[in-house]
């Protein structure tokens, strides 16, 4: 049963295409934002460009569609400005890594209280299947009709480097997990990042001939494996597999909170 | 009176003004502006950040509009640059905010510290797509404070992007400034919405209006943005009538007020055969020509642009239909005199006095230029 009252179901049909996974990702969003009783007056979706980032339009919150890369730029001016607010960026792989990398390292550095949801399908699917930051090496794309030659990065680690204080990857073939971690990653007091892994049946998935959207899904179970489990494989054994699981969950200041505290000592003074 | 720097003076004006968020990146010669409210922000409850970048810096400033609070960022040249995308976004999505451009020469990184009028066209036309846009120049220290506040209630009231136009002249140096007491100058607010939140659709206008009322995020509208072509509802549409009533009225709604946006200065243009248009520190040495000239008995005035965007062509055209010529000063090579020309419809010949070597115009030298055409 999906909550109800979180979707704007006036704006439905959404533009998806059949079988993306961004739409179980919307789906294991409201699950959490029910389970945690998300308030729909004080929470702000942020979005930048691409497929993943027109969700916020479904969503029956205040919401911004911002250009392409800047939405944490745009979610730090709402969180310093108002940080009651709750601010959730949901964004994609082109966006949140390539074009907006350097806002999504400096967002983790200074762990402002912003909830980000990259749902990662490893291509750029609002244009048509060029290759990505999180590309894999050697698959196809409309740019890398050769196989790609750029290593991918894996946003976790980047995330965890950068200073994130809630770092967490899912899958959308594992629903349920998934929710949990937007659950915990809506609640964090501080810069949260969710990897959701999410098959482009239409350009990735064609292109690589990995089937319809089922077929991904079946492909993207297999191609993963648990942070527990994966402690004890081998590397040969882990090569070509992403790892699930929560990688960071710490607290630290809150750099609004910081920046709210400083101006009621020196207003004060 | 207190002794300011053009870029201190600028600070204040947005502090008087009601702003209460900052976001900046260092660039020569604007830096001031950041270092002034990185002390003064917090100390009237507001926020000061600097961020990554000078895209981010003007995203963060948007952000914090939409929440309800008046924000502004301050660049330079290759900075002004990179503030195009989001002064089309802001433009477009209709936030208010204030970007300073303290102009230095260019083209690209140029000569950081010296000073250039070179982005005026910019400053117009640098954001892809038609979409409005006011700008500002002041002169002066005391005209810089004047004007931010200025910028301030335009951007509220209209819900646009304002650029104020300093050039490194007026940032940098230092002049008395009277500060006015609060409420000496008027501090105007966006419109808010009154109705009922369940009704609000955020971007409709009243009958007969032409600026919608601006809710804040998390006061209970669930205010819906985007920089998409977008109708009277906030989300995206691609229908063509949307498209064209919608860019018709971002437009329109600077384009009608230009009487009362439009700003200028003239002095001795009464008895004037000749005209000198400048603005900005260029229009300083303008001025002490233009008391030369009279001195010689030669009957010329000055046209001072305070406002360049949108443009005062009516001030032009009547001057134009009057006189024998005009001569435009300006640091750049004819970004202000090929407005003039259009403006004018050739009632009367227009000459340009240009530099672009990074120096300051003196009096002597435009003096010689309007003796060629007196």
């Amino acid at each position: 049963m999906i909550p109800s009252g979180y979707l704007r179901e006036d704006r439905l049909p959404h533009l998806l295409c059949a079988g993306c996974g961004h739409g179980i990702a919307l789906q294991a969003l409201l699950r959490a934002a029910e389970k945690v009783n998300l308030p729909r007056e004080g929470t702000v979706f942020v979005g930048g460009i691409g497929c993943s980032s027109r969700l916020v339009n479904y969503l029956n919150f205040d919401s911004l569609h911002t250009t392409h890369g800047r939405a944490l730029a745009f979610a730090t001016g709402i969180k310093l400005a108002r940080p009651e607010l709750r601010v959730v960026v949901i964004t994609g792989d082109g966006d949140l890594a390539a074009i907006g990398g350097n806002h999504l390292i400096h967002a983790a550095r200074r762990n402002i209280g912003v909830t980000v949801l990259c749902l990662n399908n490893e291509n750029y699917g609002m244009t048509s299947g060029q290759y990505s930051p999180t590309t894999p090496r050697g698959m196809l794309a409309t740019t890398a009709p050769y196989g790609n030659l750029d290593r991918p990065f894996d946003l976790c680690r980047l995330a965890e480097a950068a200073g994130a204080t809630y770092v967490a990857r899912g899958g959308v073939h594992a629903v349920f997990q998934l929710a949990n971690f937007f659950a915990r990653a809506l609640t964090h007091d501080g810069f949260a990042l969710v990897d959701v892994l999410s098959p482009c049946p239409t350009y990735f998935g064609r292109r690589n001939r990995l089937g319809d959207g089922k077929a991904m899904l079946h492909w993207q179970q297999e191609h993963t494996v648990s942070l527990a489990a994966a402690g004890k494989k081998t590397p040969e054994e882990l090569a070509g597999r992403m790892v699930l699981g929560e990688f960071v969950r710490r607290e630290e200041p809150e750099y609004a909170a910081a920046c709210r505290e400083l101006s009621r000592r020196e207003g004060a003074s | 009176m207190r002794l300011l720097q053009g870029n201190e003076a600028c600070a204040e004006g947005a502090l008087y003004a009601g702003c209460r968020f900052f976001a900046g990146y260092p660039i020569t010669p604007s830096s001031e502006i950041a270092e002034h409210l990185a002390r003064r922000m917090p100390q009237v409850g507001g926020t000061f950040v600097q961020m990554e970048d000078e895209i981010a810096s003007l995203a963060a400033c948007i952000g914090a509009s939409l929440t309800g609070v008046k924000a502004m960022t301050a660049t330079s040249g290759p900075g002004f640059s990179l503030k195009q995308e989001h002064i089309g976004f802001a433009a477009m999505a209709e936030v208010p905010c204030v970007v300073v451009d303290a102009q230095r020469a260019g083209p690209s990184t140029g000569m950081p510290t010296s000073p250039a009028q070179g982005d005026v066209q910019q400053a117009r036309w640098g954001t892809h797509g038609d979409h409005p846009v006011v700008v500002y120049s002041p002169w002066s220290v005391q005209e810089t404070f004047e004007l931010t506040v200025r910028a301030f209630n335009v951007a509220e009231t209209l819900r646009v992007p304002v650029i104020l136009l300093l050039d490194e002249v007026v940032a940098h140096m230092r002049e008395g400034v009277e500060l006015p007491a609060p409420g000496r100058m008027p501090v105007l607010e966006r419109s808010r919405p009154t109705g009922d939140p369940a009704a609000y659709r955020s971007y409709a206008c009243a009958p007969g209006e032409d600026v919608p009322p601006m809710a804040d995020f998390g006061a209970g509208f669930r205010m819906a943005v985007t920089g998409l072509t977008h109708d009277e509802s906030g989300f995206p549409s691609g229908r063509p009538a949307v498209a064209d009533a919608l860019v018709r009225r971002l437009a329109g709604k600077v384009e009608r007020r230009v009487g009362e946006l439009a700003a200028v200065d003239g002095r001795y243009l009464e008895d004037a055969q000749i005209v000198l248009i400048s603005f900005g520190c260029t229009a300083r040495a303008g001025l002490r020509a233009v008391r030369l000239a009279r001195e010689r008995g030669l009957p010329v005035g000055l046209l001072r642009l305070i406002g360049l965007w949108p443009f005062p062509d009516r001030a032009v055209a009547e001057l134009a239909g009057r006189v024998r010529g005009m001569l435009v000063a300006e640091m750049n090579l004819g970004q202000v005199r090929r407005e003039v020309e259009r403006a004018a419809r050739g009632a009367c010949p227009v000459a340009g006095h240009h530099r672009v070597d990074g120096e300051l115009m003196n009096p002597e030298e435009l003096l010689a230029a309007l003796e060629v055409l007196a």
